[in-house]
């Protein structure tokens, strides 16, 4: 329960943090509210040898309306998300799902770049976020670039972001007083999702249903051709792997999916 | 007014939330300066061969200044079988030599100069293992397929009872059997393990650590170093929870004290979390078949439990603790006819030891199935199945058909304050209510009435020790055997001293923990602190007036009768003449005033109570919420409701914890993969409602406080009430039993194959 030595940088601006990105390499980790990088190192599951402590760097903390979207800075604590008006009002499926995760505590720490980097896949925010749609923006030595959300977590702990680059900001569209719906299946009240279902305009997408969050795309296409709730969460499933856990099995977890889509997908109807 | 009774805020409170306590790993005494901190290096294997423990890479890292191996410990005999009727050949290794027999296996120990270093070098520790099959689970030990002690020839460490006879259920009209898992539980006190040790140069060795019993642990220690206890000084610090898995010491804590000798420097240890999980005592773990018969007027006329309990790779309390199953089997009923048979049994996990309950539990949770199997079998509610087969209330000893001598007892009454608090007919047809609409949310209702025994003292006989000093300042001293570690001692028995002799409660002070200050005691177990070590405290006060009557009647020249307590003086004021006194504080002045007893009580008690457990199922997820829990806790004459109905908080949120959430788990090979705290789902508020307690007090004579433990209770009669009350909630679908932890899936796939059986059966 004591990580190996590392060495630690703290950074002030996003041109330094990618300084110092260059300079370690693959040795170095970016530290934000350190909520799932630092217990995988107490159990020595990562070990980098230099942290980048990015967590106070001023200019990645903000939401503001641009657009159709609302940009929000990857910097930005969860429970700030959880709060703010904006969010609350131009896209409250974020706020929602953003005070979803863990606890008080952990959500004043955490941070929304750093839950979209780690690409847990039974996390709240990104399950959210790919039902919203949007972007991530991140930036490296080459300058910056936009990666679709349905591009972003590419496998188990793993993103489009490279090595070299880090997020700086996530952009969803504005929803607005459109439903949406999310129900995260837990045993204990602060604990990870089983499985979860998040649904806004026709858009569906579930946690812990393979090695990413995904988009329940079978759902979303029956709904596009005008089936009822129940008959595309019927769906909800299909082209998922789930696996088997202590909490859950696969097939449960399939029961899981089609039962929380439905219920996520009726709750944003009734709004 | 008696001060007894009363809601007395802990006095313990301030200084635990606000400077904080100091647990073993945060002694800075000035003993441990330079003390070396020592990393175990633990199996990663269940079940192997030992071949080579290679420490030459972990010598060179930084810090290093021995690492330990088994070949290094020459001067040491293996820890024997805690008990004499296991197998001899089932010996402990103080490390690791020619086999593993769990993950955590102790193999070396790394000493360094700062704790980090100590969990590099551990890495640097090659340790090669031939594995060998796992033994998981009570039924691949009792083949004896694979064997953890090649040498005994079995896995079988403890046959008690004979088989249940063939013809046991004849004549019964309903008989009514399932097998029934009590699962391993972890105990997670927040304070992990920790101990100290530092050697004086006359060879006496000062022992820090952190348990339920500062003479159990010392006289453990003495055993296995070959010592004389009086050259252990054991000192138990304050103490972040224990849960029965701190009683005595655990092998580590010797192990430091050898390796500070060994080293000539003092050793300190403190465990890491993943290492607590699983290197820390495990709980529970048995495998249960009941077997219950009667009449369908709902009488039962006879009930069986054979059972086998895991005890993990080394033998210690868990060994024992079928017995305690065995002689609670028959719980609060009236069976005319009660078998019970277990079996301990090896296998390579964590060892078991006592867990808040230990054995009872087990025990209650298994009649109180059984008696919910039988009550949907007749198509009998099943509080009128068990109002039907209590004990009726009695106030003279009541023998049971395993033995038991129950002290006195109203079940009906409790069952029946608990119903009645509960509102059990108006929840009854709610639930008839959402049946009939087919709510998804769906309502159960579980019953549980237990009976346990507490200040049982198994082998050490039912007493306890009190020292009292009262001094010439007017201040007062209670030593006690008891060990306090977050139940309130130092309040409740100033309390007792203070309502004899009235001395201010803040003027006495509570000491324990020091075997140099209290050489004799019991500690704190199996709820028997109150009972005995309160009690003792009680003796004490009397006896302190006694010595204080004949000291006063001489300096007062008057006859001792004529001498009574004046609570106000505090002190012995001479009867019908006002003014005429002498108070225990000027006795004192004159010679030390102070007495050391011993308080024995004849036999155990039975505290006794009922649990209504209500929760909401969600049929479609198969995931039920406790939404109330009333419960009527029975612990005879109670001396601070406040700190009683803290245990019951704690003992209810610990049991609920068990029918719903917590299980220690083992992979096939035998690797654990509940031993992190993300893994392990040990209950927080946000599962609990708040708990609705109902008073009844009925004193016992064992002693003269008339107190029963509280400890265990909560634990003990909210684990079967909310198992039943879950598969109540699903009981119209076709469902009749869900292992524990009741999980989400499980009670789904429940749901669903009571579904398709009745489907079948429609067909």
């Amino acid at each position: 329960m004591i990580p190996t030595a590392f060495d630690y940088v703290k950074v002030r601006s996003v041109d330094e943090a990618l300084a110092a990105l260059a300079e370690h390499g693959e040795d170095a980790k970016l530290l934000a509210g350190g909520h799932s990088l630092l217990p995988i190192m107490k159990l020595r599951l990562a070990i980098p040898t230099v942290l980048i402590d990015i967590g106070g760097i001023p200019e990645l903390s903000y939401v503001r309306v641009e657009g159709d979207e609302v940009a929000v800075g990857a910097g930005t604590r969860l429970f700030e998300i959880e709060r703010d008006e904006v969010v609350r009002a131009e896209a409250p499926l974020l706020s929602h799902v953003a005070g979803r995760v863990g606890d008080p505590q952990v959500r004043h720490r955490a941070t929304l770049g750093g839950t979209v980097a780690h690409s847990d896949p039974a996390s709240d925010v990104p399950t959210g976020l790919l039902a919203l749609g949007g972007s991530v923006v991140v930036q490296g030595p080459a300058g910056r670039r936009s990666i679709p959300v349905t591009a972003c977590w590419t496998g188990f702990f793993e993103t489009d972001v490279a090595e070299d680059e880090m997020v700086i900001e996530v952009r969803v569209p504005r929803t607005g007083s459109s439903g949406w719906g999310y129900e995260k299946f837990t045993r204990r009240e602060n604990d990870w999702a089983i499985v979860a279902a998040a649904a806004v305009e026709g858009r569906v997408a579930l946690a812990n249903m393979a090695g990413t969050v995904v988009r329940a795309t079978a759902t979303e296409e029956a709904l596009a051709r005008g089936a009822s709730v129940a008959e595309a969460a019927a769906l909800a499933d299909q082209g998922t792997s789930p696996s088997s856990d202590m909490h859950a099995d696969a097939e449960y977890r399939r029961h899981l999916a089609r039962l929380l889509t439905r219920r996520a997908l009726e709750t944003a109807a009734a709004a | 007014m008696s001060i007894l009774g009363t809601r007395v805020v802990r006095t313990e409170d301030p200084l635990f939330l606000t400077r904080g306590a100091v647990y073993t790993d945060d002694l800075t005494d000035e003993r441990l300066t330079g003390a070396l901190h020592a990393t175990f290096v633990r199996s990663q294997v269940a079940h192997g061969r030992l071949l080579s423990v290679d420490t030459a890479a972990a010598l060179e890292a930084p810090g290093v200044v021995a690492v330990v191996t088994a070949a290094d410990v020459t001067d040491l005999v293996d820890i024997p079988p805690p008990f004499p009727f296991i197998n001899a050949a089932m010996t402990r290794p103080w490390l690791a030599s020619d086999r593993v027999r769990f993950v955590g296996d102790p193999i070396a120990v790394v000493l360094t100069e700062e704790r980090y270093q100590g969990e590099d070098a551990a890495e640097m520790v090659v340790v090669d293992v031939d594995p060998l099959p796992a033994v998981v689970g009570t039924a691949a030990a009792a083949t004896d397929e694979v064997l953890l002690f090649p040498e005994a020839g079995t896995n079988l460490l403890a046959a008690f009872g004979e088989p249940v006879p063939e013809d046991f259920f004849d004549g019964c009209e309903v008989v009514v059997t399932q097998a029934l898992v009590n699962q391993r539980v972890a105990p997670v006190p927040l304070e992990s393990r920790a101990a100290a040790a530092a050697w004086d140069p006359d060879g006496r060795v000062t022992v820090w650590c952190t348990n339920q019993g500062a003479q159990q642990a010392r006289g453990q220690l003495g055993d296995w170093l070959e010592m004389d206890p009086d050259l252990i000084h054991l000192i138990t610090p304050d103490v972040g929870g224990g849960f029965g898995a701190k009683i005595g010491a655990d092998p580590e804590y010797a192990f430091i004290a050898w390796l500070a000798r060994h080293v000539g420097r003092p050793v300190r240890w403190a465990e890491s979390r993943s290492e607590n999980m699983i290197g820390m005592l495990h709980g529970r773990a048995q495998d249960q078949v009941v077997t219950i018969g009667g009449r369908r007027d709902g009488t039962v006329e006879a009930y069986s439990l054979v059972f086998d309990q895991d005890c993990g790779a080394y033998p210690r309390i868990g060994a024992v603790l079928p017995t305690l199953t065995m002689l609670m089997a028959p719980g609060v009923y009236a069976f005319p006819k009660v078998h019970a048979q277990g079996r301990a049994l090896a296998t390579t996990t964590t060892s078991i030891g006592a867990y808040r309950g230990a054995g009872r539990p087990e025990a209650t949770a298994a009649v109180e199935r059984a008696v919910d199997l039988f009550a949907a079998e007749i198509g009998m509610d099943p509080a009128e199945v068990r109002r039907k087969n209590l004990v009726p209330a009695f106030s003279a000893p009541h023998t049971t058909p395993m033995g038991a001598t129950y002290d006195n007892g109203d079940y009906t009454a409790a069952l029946d304050k608990a119903l009645e608090a509960a509102g059990y007919d108006e929840l009854r047809a709610e639930q008839a209510r959402r049946r009939e609409a087919g709510d998804v949310r769906q309502l159960g209702i579980g019953l549980s009435v237990y009976v346990e025994i507490t200040g049982a003292d198994n082998g050490a006989g039912t007493k306890e020790a009190a020292e009292l000093e009262v001094h010439a300042d007017g201040t007062a001293t209670v030593l006690t055997g008891t060990s306090p570690h977050g139940q309130g001692h130092a309040t409740a028995w100033a309390m007792i001293a203070s309502d004899q002799l009235g001395i201010p409660m803040e003027k006495i002070t509570v000491l324990h923990g020091d075997t140099d200050l209290v050489p004799q005691g019991g500690g704190t177990m199996g709820s028997r602190s109150l009972q005995q070590g309160g009690a003792a405290v009680h003796q004490a006060a009397d006896e302190l007036i006694e010595e204080a009557r004949r000291r006063a009647a001489e300096r007062l020249e008057v006859d001792p009768t004529d001498l009574v307590v004046d609570l106000g003086l505090a002190g012995l004021a001479v009867r019908g003449t006002p003014g005429a006194g002498v108070s225990f504080a000027e006795l004192a002045a004159e010679e030390r005033l102070l007495v050391n007893t011993v308080f024995n009580a004849d036999a155990p008690t039975f505290p006794f109570g009922a649990h209504v457990a209500v929760v909401e199922l969600d049929v479609e997820s198969g995931k039920a919420q406790v939404v109330r829990v009333v419960t009527v806790d029975d612990a005879g004459t109670v001396i601070n409701p406040l700190i009683a109905e803290g245990q019951r908080h704690g003992g209810i949120a610990q049991g609920v914890a068990q029918a719903l959430l917590e299980e220690v788990l083992y992979d096939e090979d035998g690797n654990p993969t509940t031993s992190t705290l993300a893994d392990y789902p040990f209950v927080s508020a946000t599962e609990l409602p708040s708990f609705e307690l109902v008073e009844m007090a009925t004193p016992t004579p064992m002693n003269p406080l008339g107190a029963k433990g509280i400890g265990e209770a909560g634990t003990i009669g909210s684990t079967p009430a909310v198992q039943n009350a879950v598969i109540d909630a699903a009981a119209h679908l076709g469902v009749r039993h869900v292992d524990m932890p009741v999980t989400p899936m499980r009670v789904w796939r429940a749901i669903q194959q009571a579904g398709s059986h009745a489907q079948q059966e429609g067909n």
